[in-house]
């Protein structure tokens, strides 16, 4: 495998028991990689996998009774699922770290701000109590907090929601990481604090040069934020590519229903487009293209084979049978 | 002529904390004299962030609260005031529906249990069967299929359980909903169809509807009039179009430009606001957002500035306006 990618997953597939002797994959080959420094998009609805893709590169899977079946994860080279608990415990929260939708419910709350960062620092590296103190002050600077001598000694409940979320980045931050997992950090936000924590997570990655793997349902912070995006659909994905190409030509007919069911402010509109139906059940997929049942250009090709994700443009790949030139008439 | 629905400087209070003898002295001033009407078949938006008092609004209009202060009239007919027996007609004519499909339907009922339930409580005389025969109609109006009736809550996705709580509040023919983030918990995809529904729905039954929203595009899609909120204060009222074309309020319009666009090539011209909200414990003397404004005055934190036109249809608590109505005075 090649040096240079910060992550490579390859064919991954993780999945949940169902029953006594039954399970369901929550996703189905995933294959994605990630350049250093890199913003990547993984956009898609709920119960789409974006957020089990995330947890089972960060490790976490096993702690939601999932059970990684297939695949491989490399991560700068090294395949992760040969490691054993202590070596993947060094990597999660030191290499690789990840922040969470909920702020407040991710911090400990009966811990002080400041033990619960030096605790990371001294899990991690060698410096003594008053050096990882001082950093975890200086952290706390980088990530816009006014009054850290006193934050320090807050507990997580003094906090707002965006002060915890700034303390969450600043605990994820402390051990430098090289990828960063965000996992929906603006949505329990409001919309001013959105904005001002979008804008730390880029002053971030610029200075540091950290890779961000930001997980969201938002497609306007999609376009704010990525370098590249992948669209997640039942548990695959079913496009990939650069951010402004996915928004100017998306090719698959999900991209497309998903991009223009997004009110848009200043639209002037007063109705949408949207996607009929729903998502399909994890127990009872469809055997060949998964959109198939909500496409519009469905054909009896879709609906008895199975498209593989191909490369459609240089850096553009779709799972679709067609492309958008060739789509056929809508059924 | 009468107003359809008139809030006249309404103030909510709630307890927050006792003193050493057990009398309250600490309140969360959740809404603070706002005052507004609402036009039969308008869509009427209250917008603004976690906190700002806009549930609130909607629940006192729907006397799930009293008000503390104030008066509000549903059809000339002050309603702030009535007791339970006498709000009970008039519960009829304003319905809600809720942001949580999931949380405001009973498990153990089953879907068409749901629906009826309305309809035994305000029509109790109506038959059995022209009963099921409104259910069933019901639903097909809300776009679930009625084979579906026997069915329970958990069985329909968010964006079905959504219009299961809709076919709720039509089943007794209100004039006034309020809705209260319905669309918040959907996926995109889904939330296009729910909102679409809600505009057929107000075309083809002349409804009246309050929309309680935090995402300003939303809220820009369906509203006629909109009304910004913060810290429990109306700060701009105005027509969808004047509010989107010329935000007036400093907050307004660093709401407007936070709303992240779809659409890499744009890059939204970005108000950053210092700090957070202030408590509503403790309100700020003067004008509530003067600690995050960027345009602040020493007036501002003194005084504060009360909603009054600027032009028709356009109304604003600010004084930059009066301060650049009459720059003599500065």
């Amino acid at each position: 495998m090649s040096q240079n990618k910060l992550l490579e997953v390859k064919n991954l597939q993780t999945e949940f028991p169902y029953d006594k002797n039954k399970t369901v994959a929550a996703i189905h080959h995933i294959s994605f990689f990630m350049e250093e420094g890199e913003v990547l998009g993984l956009v898609g609805e709920s119960g789409c996998g974006k957020s089990v893709t995330a947890l089972s590169v960060m490790g976490l899977i096993a702690n939601s009774n999932g059970l990684i079946t297939e695949g491989e994860i490399y991560f700068k080279g090294q395949n992760l699922l040969t490691l054993d608990k202590r070596q993947r415990r060094q990597i999660r929260g030191g290499a690789m770290s990840m922040i969470f939708q909920e702020p407040m419910s991710s911090l400990n709350p009966a811990m002080r701000i400041d033990k619960q960062i030096m605790e990371a620092i001294r899990l991690h590296t060698d410096l003594d109590k008053d050096q990882a103190r001082a950093l975890t002050r200086k952290l706390l600077v980088m990530v816009g907090i006014p009054d850290p001598d006193r934050v320090m000694k807050n507990y997580p409940h003094q906090l707002s929601g965006g002060m915890s979320q700034r303390v969450m980045i600043a605990l994820a931050m402390s051990c430098q990481p090289q990828l960063l997992i965000a996992d929906e950090p603006t949505t329990a936000l409001d919309v001013t604090i959105q904005a001002q924590i979008l804008e730390l997570l880029r002053d971030i990655q610029k200075e540091k040069n950290t890779g961000i793997l930001l997980i969201t349902h938002d497609l306007g912070v999609v376009a704010e934020m990525c370098d590249r995006v992948i669209v997640m659909y039942a548990g695959e994905i079913v496009e990939a590519a650069n951010c402004q190409e996915l928004f100017q030509t998306p090719l698959h007919p999900y991209t497309q229903g998903l991009i223009a069911s997004v009110p848009k402010l200043g639209s002037g509109r007063t109705s949408l487009p949207w996607i009929p139906g729903s998502v399909p059940d994890l127990l009872s997929m469809p055997e060949a293209c998964r959109f198939a049942p909500r496409c519009p250009y469905a054909t009896d090709k879709c609906r008895a084979e199975k498209p593989e994700l191909e490369e459609k443009a240089p850096g553009h790949q779709a799972r679709c049978w067609y492309s958008d030139a060739n789509l056929p008439a809508q059924a | 002529m009468n107003h359809f629905l008139e809030v006249k400087h309404v103030s909510k209070k709630f307890p927050a904390g006792k003193d050493l003898f057990g009398r309250t002295n600490r309140f969360v001033h959740a809404v603070n004299d706002i005052s507004f009407t609402v036009r039969q078949g308008e869509t009427f938006s209250l917008v603004g962030e976690s906190g700002c008092g806009k549930s609130t609004t909607g629940r006192l209009i729907d006397r799930l609260l009293e008000p503390d202060e104030g008066e509000i009239l549903f059809q000339g007919q002050r309603i702030d005031q009535l007791n339970q027996q006498d709000m009970r007609p008039l519960r009829r004519e304003i319905q809600m529906i809720f942001q949580d499909p999931a949380g405001s339907l009973n498990p153990r009922m089953t879907v068409g249990d749901l629906i009826a339930e309305p309809l035994i409580i305000h029509n109790p005389q109506m038959a059995p069967e022209d009963r099921t025969r409104e259910v069933h109609k019901l639903m097909q109006v809300v776009g679930i299929s009625p084979k579906n009736a026997g069915r329970y809550p958990h069985e329909f996705s968010g964006g079905q359980k959504q219009r299961i709580g809709i076919a709720r509040a039509l089943s007794v023919k209100p004039q006034l909903i309020i809705a209260d983030e319905p669309v918040s918990a959907l996926d995109v995809s889904i939330q296009a169809q729910v909102l679409h529904l809600l505009q057929r729905l107000q075309e083809q039954l002349d409804l009246t509807y309050i929309f309680i929203s935090h995402d300003l595009s939303v809220v820009e899609m369906i509203s006629d009039r909109i009304a910004v909120m913060y810290l429990g204060f109306i700060l701009e009222l105005a027509d969808k179009d004047k509010l989107f074309a010329h935000p007036s309020h400093p907050y307004t319009q660093a709401l407007i430009s936070a709303v992240p666009i779809p659409d890499p090539e744009q890059k939204p011209e970005r108000i950053f606001l210092q700090g957070e909200i202030p408590s509503a414990l403790n309100l700020p003397q003067g004008c509530p957002f003067a600690s995050r404004c960027p345009k602040c005055m020493d007036r501002c934190k003194q005084e504060r500035p009360v909603l009054q036109e600027i032009e028709p249809g356009h109304a604003l608590a600010c004084f930059l306006f009066e301060e650049a109505a009459c720059p003599s005075k500065s």
